[in-house]
């Protein structure tokens, strides 16, 4: 089935627009680097790509308009007379003409240049002609400009047509202007009609959608018509009379029988008979609206007799279809639309006499034989006039009362809490469905933790068995052990503990103070021993020390005292050394001479003095040795820092460098300029 | 409610306390306090961190193997209540803690066997060997009560190598 759906039509953008469009495009399809210094060939294709991919573009483009659009010939009758009414046949037609010819124009265009193109010499010329053919076609977008802007119109107009199915089942409301039509479509659709006391209010077709008897109506609201010649009807009400020509619907023709229109009966009557040929095999319905200002017995006679002349007209479309001609209460029926009285009846009247015609249309196709063949109803005939009963054994009975008197007694949970103080008061309890040995322990509340263990992990049937023998084996355990201690009485003295302490305080400490030096000694500075408090000679601190060690320091302290003082010169000591082997220097601080030899023959034999030369290391004589030893030793002396700041401090020259901390900063980070 | 076991060192895990992990493998980690937690995050083996329960069950330091140990055990079986054989149980759990109190005690003993002995035998060594750190030799020499204390020592445990 065709679908009448002109809602997703593309946009036609207008001349500009659509030029910019191709423009672009191509622009951003087709490679835009091209050098002089490349082949004449790969030139010549550059620029035929740019043409021929414009021209493509520009098929497209207006084909999609050509297909897209219908063609009035091609879609229903229905559409193509109400386009024709609404936009002219004539204006359409031509338009779309012209953009067909436009797409021609351009593919010629297009075919012409790249011709050109294949015998272009340079790039130059082969731009030049690019600028050409594009150019081209641009004007001949631009001069059907007007065309696009006016299919521009059409598609937005009709994209708001009603989507009207012209071949489902649909109820055609028509009528004078303001007799109430779109009164009735609001009350049996959800269709929202604007309803205004002024004629035409409704200036094109409205569609709404009812059910009867589980089938979809489609019910049209049109336009009021006016009793006048064809020629001079204005759009409006051609619209409504496209809808009836076309549309194979049940006609309800609207009578206002009160005259509040602005329209007698007799007018009203004239129309009807001026646009019956439209109702031919049409179900015809005449609805006399407004009974609620003037019943339909309550009008003249001149009126009456209007009315039933209509009516018969009507009977005849009810006998041209084959229907019976005695039977006419579904032709003319009254109602009201202010006080719905009727309403409902005029729509079940329509719908079903509808269906009835659609029915039997198909009944009489050639298709329906394949189908009818297939139903069969099978209606037993009765025997004779025994009543034979559904048969249920008493059994099945009993036991389904017996169900039923079980489902009502059954006290829930929500009959206790309504008993116990309704919601919010009654708590329910899921104890009480406990399967448990004893009812008694139903409300037992379990301990799950004990001296810290989970008391569930030591729920165990032979707990008390297997404990008993837990019992017994350490009972066993315990006999054999008995009293069995070990004996240690080894015990250290107070004096030793002291002691012990002592040496172990004196081990930390050495410890300690290594760990010290270790620690620092990269980074410690070389400090002579006459600037290090803690280490230089004086003898106060070797008092203290010797002290510390149990020795009485009072002799030792004197003789470096007495050795200080009485120095003397070098040389003479140094001979006094050689002569006697140990002079009064020594006598100080060793009472047994005997003890001071021993001492002095187990120190160093006396070197050969450095200066003295040896044969083979090349010196002239001791003089040039020693100065040479002199100013090796001067050579790798190190400077001595004395705690002064060196080379090799950790410094920071400038804390804050300017060039750091100032300056724009909008591009990176702070540190990173 | 259950008391968990801590995943690092297996202490208790009252209701409200700590903090667990569920990795993305659905395996569960329960932790005591943060520092078990912590520990956890730097990836450290509980069996290598001395203060855990596994560093010192596998040093054999703790009473690992014993019967006390399989009363307590997870079943994932539903027992159906029944009030005297949870009485029976509460009452059970009190006795075998108990039990497994003095084994305990008993293991930390056998354990500990030896070690005063050791010390005291270390700590004679110290004092003989050192004990010129804090008294210079001819100090001693002159001085007889510190060297009188100490030679029987020496005399002693010369004795008691051989």
């Amino acid at each position: 089935m065709v679908q009448y759906n002109f809602k997703k039509m593309t946009v036609v953008p207008n001349g500009k627009d659509f030029i910019d469009i191709i423009l672009s495009r191509t622009q951003r399809q087709t490679p835009t680097v091209v050098h002089k210094g490349y082949a004449i060939s790969r030139l010549r294709q550059f620029y035929m790509r740019k043409v021929k991919y414009t021209q493509q573009n520009f098929h497209e483009k207006l084909s999609t308009i050509v297909d897209e659009f219908p063609r009035l010939d091609d879609i229903h009758p229905f559409y193509g007379d109400l386009l024709h009414v609404l936009y002219n046949k004539d204006h359409y037609k031509l338009a779309l003409g012209q953009i067909n010819t436009a797409r021609n124009l351009i593919g010629k265009i297009s075919k012409d240049y790249v011709k050109l193109l294949k015998y272009g010499d340079s790039l130059y010329r082969c731009k030049c002609l690019k600028v050409a053919a594009l150019g081209r076609m641009c004007t001949v977008i631009k001069r059907i400009g007007p065309s696009l802007a006016y299919l521009e119109q059409i598609r937005q107009h009709m994209a708001r047509l009603p989507s009207i199915d012209p071949n489902t089942r649909t109820i055609l409301i028509c009528g004078y202007p303001n007799v109430g039509k779109s009164s009735f479509i609001n009350k049996i659709t959800r269709a929202d009609v604007d309803v205004q006391p002024y004629a035409f209010t409704t200036k094109s077709l409205f569609v709404g959608h009812t059910d009867y008897k589980y089938l979809r109506y489609q019910v049209i609201d049109t336009p009021g018509i006016l009793d006048r010649p064809f020629e001079d009807r204005n759009i409006i009400e051609m619209c409504s009379i496209t809808a009836l020509a076309h549309l194979r619907a049940a006609v309800l023709f609207f009578l206002d029988i009160s005259g509040s229109c602005g329209y007698s009966i007799a007018q009203q009557a004239a129309l009807f008979h001026s646009i019956k040929s439209l109702f031919m095999n049409k179900p015809l319905i005449i609805v006399c609206n407004k009974t609620d200002l003037q019943p339909l017995d309550g009008i003249s006679e001149e009126d009456k007799k209007l009315v039933a002349e209509m009516k018969s007209e009507a009977m005849k479309t009810v006998i041209g279809q084959g229907g019976e001609a005695t039977n006419d209460d579904g032709v003319l029926l009254t109602m009201s639309t202010l006080t719905e009285e009727g309403v409902i009846a005029v729509k079940n009247a329509a719908c079903d006499r509808l269906l009835n015609q659609r029915v039997e249309l198909k009944m009489k196709s050639k298709k329906i034989n394949d189908c009818l063949n297939r139903f069969h109803v099978a209606m037993p005939k009765p025997r004779d006039n025994k009543e034979r009963p559904p048969c249920i054994p008493q059994a099945v009975i009993e036991a389904k009362i017996k169900q039923a008197a079980e489902k009502e007694k059954r006290q829930t949970e929500r009959d206790l809490e309504n008993e116990n103080g309704g919601a919010g008061v009654y708590s329910a309890s899921l104890k009480k469905h406990y399967i448990l040995a004893n009812d008694e322990w139903k409300e037992d509340v379990m301990p799950e933790i004990l001296d810290g263990h989970n008391v569930y992990d030591f729920v165990d049937p032979d707990i008390l068995h297997r404990l008993e023998e837990l019992e017994r084996e350490e009972g066993l355990r315990q006999e054999e052990e008995g009293d069995d201690f070990e004996m240690d009485g080894l015990e250290l003295t107070p004096e030793e503990k002291k002691t012990l302490a002592a040496i172990r305080k004196k081990k930390s400490l050495l410890i300690q103070e290594h760990r010290i030096k270790k620690s620092t000694a990269e980074s410690r500075p070389i400090v002579p021993r006459k600037f290090d408090k803690d280490r230089e000679f004086t003898t106060k601190r070797m008092g203290r020390q010797l002290s510390k060690l149990g020795i009485d320091p009072s002799r030792a302290i004197e003789r470096a005292r007495s050795r200080s003082v009485s120095r003397g010169r070098k040389r003479e000591r140094s001979v006094d050394r050689g002569d006697t082997d140990g002079g009064d220097a020594m006598e100080v601080d060793t009472p047994n001479k005997k003890q001071r030899m021993l001492s002095r023959s187990r120190s160093r034999s006396r070197s050969r003095p450095p200066t003295e030369v040896a044969p083979g290391e090349g010196f002239k004589d001791s003089n040039q040795k020693a100065k040479a030893l002199q100013k090796a030793r001067k050579s790798n002396k190190n400077r001595n820092k004395d705690a002064r700041r060196g080379e090799a401090d950790r410094v920071i020259p400038t804390l804050k460098p300017k060039h750091l901390f100032s300056g724009k900063r909008s591009i990176g980070k702070t540190q990173r300029r | 409610m259950r008391l968990e076991k801590c995943w690092f060192c297996s202490s208790t895990v009252y209701p409200g306390h700590g903090i667990q992990f569920v990795r993305n493998d659905a395996k569960i980690f329960r932790f005591c306090r943060s520092k078990c937690h912590k520990n956890f995050k730097m990836k450290r083996n509980p069996r290598k961190v001395k203060w855990t329960k596994a560093y010192r069950r596998l040093r054999g330091k703790d009473m690992t193997q014993d019967s006390t140990f399989e009363f307590e055990r997870k079943r994932n079986r539903p027992e159906r209540y029944d009030r005297s054989l949870t009485e029976n149980t509460l009452k059970a759990i009190k006795k075998i803690d108990k039990v497994r109190v003095e084994r305990e005690a008993r293991h930390h003993k056998n354990r500990m066997k030896g070690k005063s002995a050791k010390e005291h035998n270390e700590a004679i060594k110290e004092i003989d060997q050192s004990t010129i750190l804090v008294k210079a030799p001819s100090a001693l020499q002159q001085e007889p009560s510190l060297v009188k204390v100490s030679q029987p020592q020496l005399d002693k445990n010369v004795a008691m190598e051989e």
